[in-house]
């Protein structure tokens, strides 16, 4: 059959250059803190430098005499502003204890960074300056850093909770707890590792930047911010300032970057909003890097404890996990989430019949920590794959052949785990196998035995990690049994303007990700419309009214699909108008290019453009049809989307140094289709580098006080292009049978494959040296006394004395 | 990230500026580059309440073949030191080291003379001019006066340069041909070194120095001494941490950073005897 369709070209799919970025990369955007805002009063914040401490008392009266102040207040003078304590939507157990936490802490100070007073200032300089002059007493108390001395209770944090620990959150299958124990005393094989996931910074490019604008009568008021979630940001803000939700307007300027840091909020979103009411002037704040270093939240913050069963065969047929989680000193909007968030990701890409795993939260005197790239997902990626290599070295076989041995295999999907879950769609093998070819995984490996001889100074390793992604967040209905306060749809209009413009509107909330350019290609391709007439609005509460707004890999899975629902029934409309116009019948009309025709009669057609000023003006639709042509969709997701896929990493590690180079780095993501490979690529790369720090660079270093010791750029190592290899990609593509798109999320994948990659590149490196893991990150310093520690000392250690 | 408020003037030549800051006093301060002064002013961990630009002082900015050594005007930025082909003739060494000076942006901007008045122990070239044996030409109110590298580095950011002097030039000796190797071991390509070594050698004489193994650019005098004696590289190379007195930080113990010294200076001696 052949097909006749004269649409200039798919544009769908193609790799159409982002429209975002002559803006951004010509300086030209303008972020939150570029609001020209004359009058403004300027916000500054005096920190605790204690990680635990009694605020004995503020005294202000240096600050409020400083040139330019026009107000200071400690958190006891600013109580009676707050209608709720600050936000935590996600209440994981019904017993969970959340500490009540405030803008401005009152009675005592849990972290270093942890507000106790504020300035406004008609400038940043001075209001900065003052914060100098602010005399707060203190009463300093033991630091908890470390997480089993938090559980162990030793010191407890907040007082009226009496203990430091929040939840225990369980994910328990019927009948398997002493089954499970059976397997164990059984299995052929058993591995049980300790895995650490430091904390991170999340380190967006843009720091956050608030400004709140009261509007001169009436009581309403915007909020601009550097948020990924205006929509949550306002709802929220509404509830916890006892603002009327219909008065308050947020919207975000460029966002230069969040990475989940953004995805929360923040005492200085509050405080804005608060203090502009009460003073009836614009009110902003501007965050410096080492404030956000010490007041954005953290990721990741776990310690691991990951056991395998396996028969002699080494399939696997049992996983237990216990957790331990660092919440640090209280519950932002989703802290206690974001372990579960990576709950049911234990099995990884396997086919594992038994299942235990719990989590046990804790409070320490640190930052908070919450979503951040992956949030939850990397974690359990990392523990489950550094497993399997485990289980493979005492197997004494190589990690790909028991990764295939225990692959979930195609036939098996739609795959419903023993977790309740179904995964949506998948070809594991094909991945890791397309993965192999492109990283020389046999040309690798036969290097080896010729260059890891004993004494060699440089040794190579290729390790690999193959994940599934739980994404798209998310159906409702989940979100609900997973006790999370709100639902996972998303919204979108499309509104075809009377000249054949088209406007979209969408709940998502890009920053960086490029969804105008994504979804005018979603929408060129239904209506058979340019993309340059295709303007898509989104991030400002008063013209996108509905949204759930972007995180979780879920802006295309379920913003992208809406918005092409909406398509689908703006044509439906089309139709009825054409149908009337050309006097034919509904049925008898196909929609291609964007005109509708007669099927046979080439000659009888109505293009949209015809269509959308007919619907305008009225003059002639079909009875009872309401004029304009425009369609509206909310869209619940009825499965979060699986994408998968394997990573392979190779490097040489110098073992008199304990330099790791990454010789190689190949990712073969599945992300189902793709609207523009370029986007894709983008985020692959990005997620990847993001894993790869974790494993080789990054963490936040505390001294036992509690105090950050990297807080700054200089010291806290996010790689530049030049510390980071050049990425080798190769992409599956299994549609997501879930959604007309086919689509599935792409933005955490590589974050997720990476680290576990690079940290079995390293261990398989060292293996012959007795070396049967390395801490993250693996910097020299780590990698060379993990080595120094494995192998017995002797003179011929080159040069270790 | 906001300093406090200085004032800001502006010299048109040597003389101008060393008159400018006699006027101003001890917490006056030369601005050059501006890339170790302004980071700390930032901090706050500098406030001069006044500073001296000499950015403008072109006359500072040469690099002349001065017969048996290099005249390097004290202006002159790292990325013209990197690309000057009168050096990558004659002192190979330390035009290859001036390109791992942070980055692109860092090397446009910078100035040889800057790095050296600073007297960070962990920057590339006060360390590789001191392997090199080069000499500095301090200008103040009463005139010219040479320092010897070996005598310039005092402590940690200080110098023998007077409150009231200025570097003006820098002269290094022609390597004539000898072999060199500078080893720059860190984790990021922008970062100041975890250790580093500037090395040559010729014949019996060698120059080894170290980046970032104490408070000051060290000067390993063992292992010349060893190699002038016949030790070989290796042996040498064990007492590349004799003369250093390495501090801790995130990214080395003392213990490893003494380690990382003498497989580094191995390394760089065995480069250097190619």
């Amino acid at each position: 059959m052949t097909v006749i369709d004269d649409r200039p070209a798919t544009v769908l799919g193609s790799r159409m250059l982002r429209r975002e970025d002559p803006a951004l990369l010509t300086g030209e955007a303008k972020y939150t803190n570029d609001l020209n805002l004359p009058g403004a009063l300027h916000l500054a914040l005096a920190r605790s430098p204690y990680a635990h401490a009694r605020i004995l008392s503020v005294d202000l009266s240096a600050a409020l005499a400083a040139p330019g102040v026009v107000a200071a207040y400690s958190g006891a003078d600013l109580t009676g502003l707050w209608a709720a304590p600050m936000p935590c939507a996600w209440p994981v157990t019904a017993d969970m204890k959340n500490p009540a936490h405030y803008p401005v802490a009152v009675g005592k100070a849990a972290y270093v960074g942890d507000a106790v007073a504020v300035v406004l200032a008609t400038s940043e300089v001075a209001a900065r300056d003052a914060i100098e002059l602010i005399d707060v007493q203190y009463e300093p108390l033991p630091a908890v850093v470390d997480l089993e001395d938090a559980l162990s209770d030793r010191i407890v944090i907040h007082d009226e909770l009496g203990t430091n620990k929040s939840y225990q959150w369980d994910l328990k299958i019927e009948g398997h707890d002493g089954a499970i124990d059976e397997a164990f005393a059984a299995a052929a094989y058993t591995v049980k590792d300790r895995y650490i996931q430091q904390r991170l910074l999340p380190m967006a490019m843009e720091p956050r930047a608030v400004a709140a604008v009261p509007q001169p009568f009436g009581g309403d008021i915007t909020l601009y911010s550097s948020t990924q979630v205006p929509h949550i940001l306002k709802i929220m803000s509404a509830i916890t300032l006892g603002i009327p939700e219909h008065q308050l307007r947020v919207t975000t300027p460029a966002v230069g970057g969040g990475f989940g840091s953004k995805l929360n909020v923040y005492a200085e979103e509050l405080l804005c909003l608060a203090l502009a009411r009460k003073h009836k002037l614009p009110v902003r704040w501007n965050e410096e890097r080492g404030e956000n270093a010490v007041a954005t939240i953290h990721g990741r913050g776990q310690i691991q404890d990951m056991e395998l069963a396996a028969d002699a065969d080494g399939k696997i047929i049992a996983v237990r996990v216990r957790i331990l989680g660092d919440m640090g000193a209280y519950l932002q909007l989703v802290t206690p989430g974001i372990p579960i968030l990576g709950a049911f990701l234990y099995a990884g890409v396997y086919d594992i019949p038994m299942y235990d795993f719990s989590c046990t939260s804790v409070f320490t005197t640190l930052t908070p920590t919450d979503a951040y790239r992956g949030a939850g997902r990397p974690e359990a990626t990392y523990a489950i794959e550094r497993a399997v290599d485990s289980l493979a070295h005492k197997m004494g076989i190589d990690p790909m052949d028991l990764r295939e041995r225990n692959f979930i295999r195609k036939d098996q999907f739609p795959y419903t785990a023993m977790t309740g879950l179904t995964y949506d769609s998948g070809d594991h093998l094909a991945a890791a196998q397309m993965a192999a070819g492109l990283a020389d995984y046999a040309g690798v490996r036969a290097r080896q035995a010729t260059q890891n001889v004993p004494g060699a100074t440089k040794r190579l390793g290729i390790g690999q990690a193959s994940y599934f992604e739980m994404c798209g967040l998310a159906p409702s209905r989940v979100l609900a049994s997973l006790n999370y306060s709100a639902g996972g749809w998303e919204a979108a209009t499309v509104r075809v303007l009377p000249t054949n413009k088209i406007q979209v509107v969408t709940g998502t909330a890009p920053h960086g990700q490029g969804h105008e350019t994504s979804w005018s290609m979603i929408v060129a391709d239904k209506l058979g419309v340019a993309p340059e007439d295709i303007d898509v609005l989104h991030s400002d509460t008063a013209i996108a009214p509905l949204g759930l707004d972007t995180y979780g890999s879920r802006s295309l899975a379920v913003g992208g699909v809406a918005i092409a629902m909406a398509c689908d029934k703006v044509i439906d409309k089309a139709k009825k108008i054409a149908a009337h116009q050309l006097e034919a019948n509904e049925d008898d009309l196909e929609f291609a290019g964007g005109a509708f025709t007669v099927k046979g009669s080439p000659d009888k057609s109505m293009p949209l453009a015809a269509i959308a000023f007919a619907a305008f003006t009225a003059h002639d639709l079909p009875d009872g049809l309401e004029p304009n042509l425009e369609a509206h969709v909310t869209y619940d997701p009825p499965n979060f989307s699986w994408p998968f896929g394997t990573h392979i990493c190779t490097v040489e590690v110098d073992v008199e140094t304990g330099h790791v180079k990454v010789l190689q780095y190949v990712a073969v993501d599945d992300c189902g289709t793709q609207v523009n490979p370029m986007i894709v690529e983008g985020q692959v790369h990005g997620g990847v580098i993001q894993g790869l720090a974790q494993a080789l660079f990054e963490v936040a270093e505390y001294d036992t006080d509690g105090n950050l010791r990297n807080a700054s750029l200089a010291e806290y190592l996010v790689p530049a292009a030049s510390d980071v290899p050049s990425l080798t990609l190769g992409h599956t593509i299994t549609p997501s049978p879930t959604n007309q798109l086919g689509v599935k999320g792409i933005g955490e994948a590589g974050t997720i494959g990476a680290a576990p990659a690079v940290i079995n590149a390293i261990v398989d490196a060292l293996s012959g040296l007795g070396v049967d893991d390395v801490l993250m990150p693996a910097s020299p310093q780590t990698v060379w006394a993990t080595i120094q520690a494995a192998i017995p000392k002797t003179p011929s250690n080159g040069d270790s004395k | 990230m906001i300093p406090a408020a200085f004032d800001y003037v502006r010299a048109g030549s040597a003389a101008e500026a060393i008159s400018l800051i006699g006027q101003h006093g001890e917490d006056a301060k030369f601005l050059a580059g501006g890339h170790s002064l302004l980071p700390l002013m930032k901090l706050r961990l500098a406030s001069p309440s006044v500073l001296v630009d000499i950015g403008r002082v072109s006359d500072l900015s040469y690099i002349r073949d001065a017969g048996d050594h290099i005249a390097i005007g004290a202006l002159t930025r790292h990325m013209d030191v990197e690309t000057s082909a009168v050096l990558k003739e004659h002192v190979p060494l330390l035009a290859h080291a001036a390109g791992y000076v942070g980055d692109p942006q860092v090397r446009h901007r910078g100035t040889l003379g800057g790095t050296i008045a600073h007297a960070d122990p962990a920057s590339d070239l006060p360390a590789t001019t001191l392997a090199l044996g080069a000499t500095y030409v301090a200008q103040g109110p009463n005139g010219t006066r040479e320092i010897a590298a070996a005598d310039f580095y005092q402590g940690f950011l200080e110098s023998a340069l007077e409150p009231d002097e200025m570097l003006t030039e820098i002269r290094v000796p022609k390597m004539g041909g000898a072999g060199w190797s500078f080893q720059k071991f860190n984790r990021r390509a922008q970062d100041w070194a975890i250790v580093g070594v500037a090395a040559w050698r010729s014949n019996g004489s060698s120059g080894v120095a170290l980046v970032n193994m104490g408070s000051t650019p060290i000067l390993a005098s063992a292992v010349s001494t060893a190699l002038f004696g016949g030790a070989s590289v290796a042996d040498a190379a064990q007492l590349a941490a004799d003369d250093a007195e390495p501090q801790a930080d995130l990214n080395a113990s003392t213990e490893y950073r003494t380690h990382l010294a003498k497989v580094l200076v191995r390394r760089a001696l065995e480069e250097a005897s190619k």
